[in-house]
Parts: C-alpha cells; structure tokens; sequence
C-alpha cells in the first residue's frame, strides 16, 4: 500500500476529483480528512470510506477563511496525527467573460482557488514539519498554462502554478514537496453549464475524451507517495494532449 | 501488479536509470527487453531479473541503427508476442562547451539520443496499434528545458521533448499515449563521467540538497507506463529536486 501510515488531508472533497482522491488514498492505506463547505455530502463519502475498512474524517472547510483551515487541521490532528500529505482540490468556476465579469465574481473565484490554496499550505505546513515532512498537491488546471474557460480561473489557476514554485523552494530542504496538477476536462459537476459542442472538445483534445475524476486521482496519489521523492516544484500535466499542440 | 501481462522494451538498460526500471517493470509483471550496447552488464541485470523470478530477454542494441530496432522488435514478438511498453531511456553525454563541440560529436549525440528516440518511437507504432494502444516514455532531460551548457546533450534533449508531443498528437487517436521524462541530476555512471565535481558539491546545488537515485525516475517511469496515467500524453514529467523551479 503505497499510501499505509500517511494522513492525508483533502480540500473539496465531497465529489468529483476530491472524492474519488479520498477514496483511492483511504484504499492505498492512508487516513483521509475530507474537508468541503459540502458537509453532508464529505460525510456520505467519509461513511463509505469507513465501511469499507478505510479511516476517514469529514470536517466542514471553507478555503477561504484561515480559522476553517485551523479547525480542519486541528480536528485532522486529534483524530489521526500529524498530516503528511494535503490535496488543495477545491476550487470553482465563475462562468463570466471579461467584459461582463463583476467583482464578486472574481473576487470569489480568487479567493477560492488561490487564497484558499495559500491559506491551505500556510497552516498545514507546521503540522508536516512535525510530521518529519510531507507532500502537498495543489490543483491548478490547464488553465494555469494555457488561456481555457475564463479570466478569473485562468489568472487563479496561474496563481496557483507559481505560489506552488514558491513554496516547494522554501521548504525543499524540509522533506515537504510541493507539486501542482494541471488537469484538462475533466467529467465533474465543473462542467455543468458547458456551451462548447462535441465537436468543438473532439479537436481540442488529441485523445478525444474528457477524462474520468480517477484519471487525476492516480496523478495525485503517485504525487503524494515516495514514489515521486525527487519531484518538487513541478507540474503534472493530465489533460489528454490539451496543451501539446 | 501494475504492468501485468505487458511487454516493455528498455533501451539503455544495462545500468542506471535503464537497469532499475528494467527490474522495477519486471517486479511490476511486466515482461521486458533489455537493449543496450553494453552487453556483460546488460546479460548480469537479465540474469538478476529472471532468478529473481522474473520475465526478461536481453538484445544487443545500438539505438541509433534501425536494423538494430528491426532485431529488437523482432525479438519482443517472437518471445513475447507483443510489444505495450517502449522507455527511451539509452542516451550519451559529453561535456563539451560550443567552442570544443566537434562535428562528430554532434552526430553520435544527436544520433543517439535523438535520432534513436525516432526510429524507437516509429519501430514500435504498429504493434502498439495491434495491442489497442500503447505507452512510449522517452527519457529527456532538465537539459531539454534549461542550458547545462553542452550544446550536442543540450539540443538532443530538448529535440526528444518536442518529438514527444509531436508523436503524442499523431498517435493519439491510437491509444498510443507518449510522454516525456525529465531528470535533473541522477547519481549514474553518466554522472561521474568527466565530471569535475563530487556528489556532494552538486548537492548543494540543488534546492533538496541531493540528487537522486535511478529508482525515483524508474518509478515515475512506471507511473507513465501503466493505465494509472491514462490521460496523460504529450507530458512533461519534471523530475529534479526543485532545480528548475527557481
């Protein structure tokens, strides 16, 4: 078990990529703390995860606000120890084009997606230095490289990419990694309200499919294992060819 | 088992990062060819392989002759009858500046590392089509992103990086999914060669304040080679200790 010791903690992980993260580390062996504002849905997760041998912990999260994060990390270390592995996984999209975009709307998609990804390594790093070191994973999108979708999450998922440089420099020699997840399309609720047609993703994607939540789940779990002990600061593109042409 | 039931081809394998995927794919249930020129040590990690319990054939290869890559394919179909897995992993270095680059040291670089990436890369196309599909990792380098100052090293590695998504592209409709790795600094036989520094001085230099060992990109190779990867194509796996994050 690639995973067995490890406790890992898990923003936005009542569905989609977060959940099906939970349920892969929870089945490599490791505690998982599933943090959403999505509670009772963190928790229908959590249950399934228990009943099926494995150890989780649903706790209520808003990325966005830094006492949430020391709730999450203070009830993640009384119930299974210092964490070792977190996955900022949660983020939204805000579904407005420049012109029309309004405050809130940026507002919410940054704090969300970048400010929660800060918030989330600022008080979680002193629970793996603890724990002698640890990996963390930070879910931008290919919209941290490329322009796809629209300016609020693309400019949060940019952030995203390089305050994960950043840290991964500070703490290299601390035995904590820092790596980023750079997914294309992938099938989750995320997509909903989707206006582009089938043709339009066929070209745009060289293996002519949107992808499925496990697909980045592996990327993340062989990120967080040892198996990936001398990757940090970089990113893992999982996007089925998106940005190679 | 992560590659049971697949057949790999390893080029390079005789020692190093070639030597360890062989035996990590091996241990993963994959069967695997062995091709390197350097034939004792690529029979000795054959030999490990296969008492160990494994399944494993070595082929003497040059990868830069595609009469070689003809005998080598035809050795993984006649073993065993197809062919999943290909890691371009062989590869040469010489420490040359511009100035004290010879022509033919920009030729053998280029043809081995480059052009040995092509011809493996085509050699494998139409039985991966047979199998449904396929995983092709080619081992580049941080020197196919960033200058490390050997020109002929420098440029055939950021050639593999480039092909890869070219090839990427053309054979993804074929299930074929080909990406690149990256290494920074992995502590090899390629490593000390004509080096004018010590593991620990390049250490230092290098924001974990180590290098690595040839398991921590085997096992990335690992993670590419198998369906755990199934989106990714046309990647690149940076693997470097933080150097080129700064």
């Amino acid at each position: 078990m690639r995973l067995k010791g490890k406790i890992a903690l898990i923003s936005g992980a009542a569905r989609g990529m977060g959940a099906s993260e939970a349920r892969l580390f929870a089945s490599e062996g490791a505690s998982v703390v599933l943090g959403d504002v999505l509670h009772q849905q963190a928790q229908a997760v959590a249950d399934e995860i228990n009943n099926s041998d494995g150890h989780a912990l649903a706790v209520t999260l808003d990325v966005t606000s830094e006492q949430s994060w020391r709730n999450a990390v203070n009830a993640a270390e009384q119930r299974f120890g210092n964490i070792s592995v977190l996955v900022n996984n949660a983020g939204i999209l805000v579904r407005e084009e420049l012109e029309e975009g309004t405050d809130p709307g940026w507002d919410s998609t940054m704090n969300v997606n970048a400010k929660g990804v800060y918030l989330g390594m600022k008080q979680t790093v002193p629970s793996m230095l603890r724990a002698g070191g640890g990996s963390i994973i930070n879910i931008s999108s290919i919209s941290g490289i490329v322009s796809l979708g629209y300016p609020a999450y693309n400019a949060s998922k940019g952030a995203v990419r390089l305050l994960t440089k950043n840290v991964a420099i500070r703490y290299a020699d601390k035995n904590i990694r820092v790596n980023s997840i750079h997914p294309g399309v992938i099938n989750t609720a995320m997509m909903d309200g989707d206006t582009r047609s089938d043709e339009d993703w066929d070209r745009m994607i060289p293996l002519g499919r949107f992808a499925e939540a496990i697909e980045v789940a592996y990327g993340a779990l062989f990120l967080a294992s040892e198996e990936s002990s001398f990757m940090t600061g970089s990113e893992l593109v999982i996007d089925g060819g998106f940005t190679a042409q | 088992m992560r590659l049971q039931d697949k057949v790999a081809i390893i080029t390079g394998a005789a020692r190093g990062m070639g030597a360890s995927e062989a035996r990590i794919f091996a241990n993963e249930g994959a069967k695997v060819i062995l091709a390197d020129i350097q034939v004792e040590d690529g029979n000795h990690v054959t030999k490990e392989i296969i008492d160990a319990g494994g399944q494993a054939l070595f082929v003497e290869m040059d990868v830069s002759s595609q009469a070689d890559w003809d005998r080598t394919i035809e050795a993984a179909i006649s073993n065993f009858g197809k062919i999943n897995v290909l890691v371009n992993n062989a590869g040469i270095i010489e420490r040359d500046s511009l100035e004290e680059t010879t022509e033919e040291t920009w030729d053998k670089i280029m043809a081995v590392n480059a052009k040995g990436v092509f011809l493996g890369t085509k050699a494998v196309i139409p039985h991966m089509r047979a199998a449904g599909g396929g995983s092709i990792v080619n081992i580049s380098s941080i020197s196919g992103m960033i200058s490390v100052g050997y020109p002929a090293y420098n440029s055939s590695k950021g050639a593999i990086r480039v092909f890869t998504k070219c090839a990427a592209v053309e054979l993804a409709r074929d299930n074929i999914r080909v990406n690149s790795i990256h290494p920074g600094t992995i502590w090899t036989s390629m490593s000390t060669y004509k080096r004018a520094f010590t593991r620990e001085e390049r250490a230092k230099t290098i924001p974990m304040q180590r290098v690595a060992e040839p398991e921590e990109i085997a096992y990335p190779a690992l993670f590419l080679a198998s369906d755990e990867s199934s989106y990714m194509t046309g990647s690149e796996l940076v693997i470097d200790g933080g150097a080129t994050a700064e």
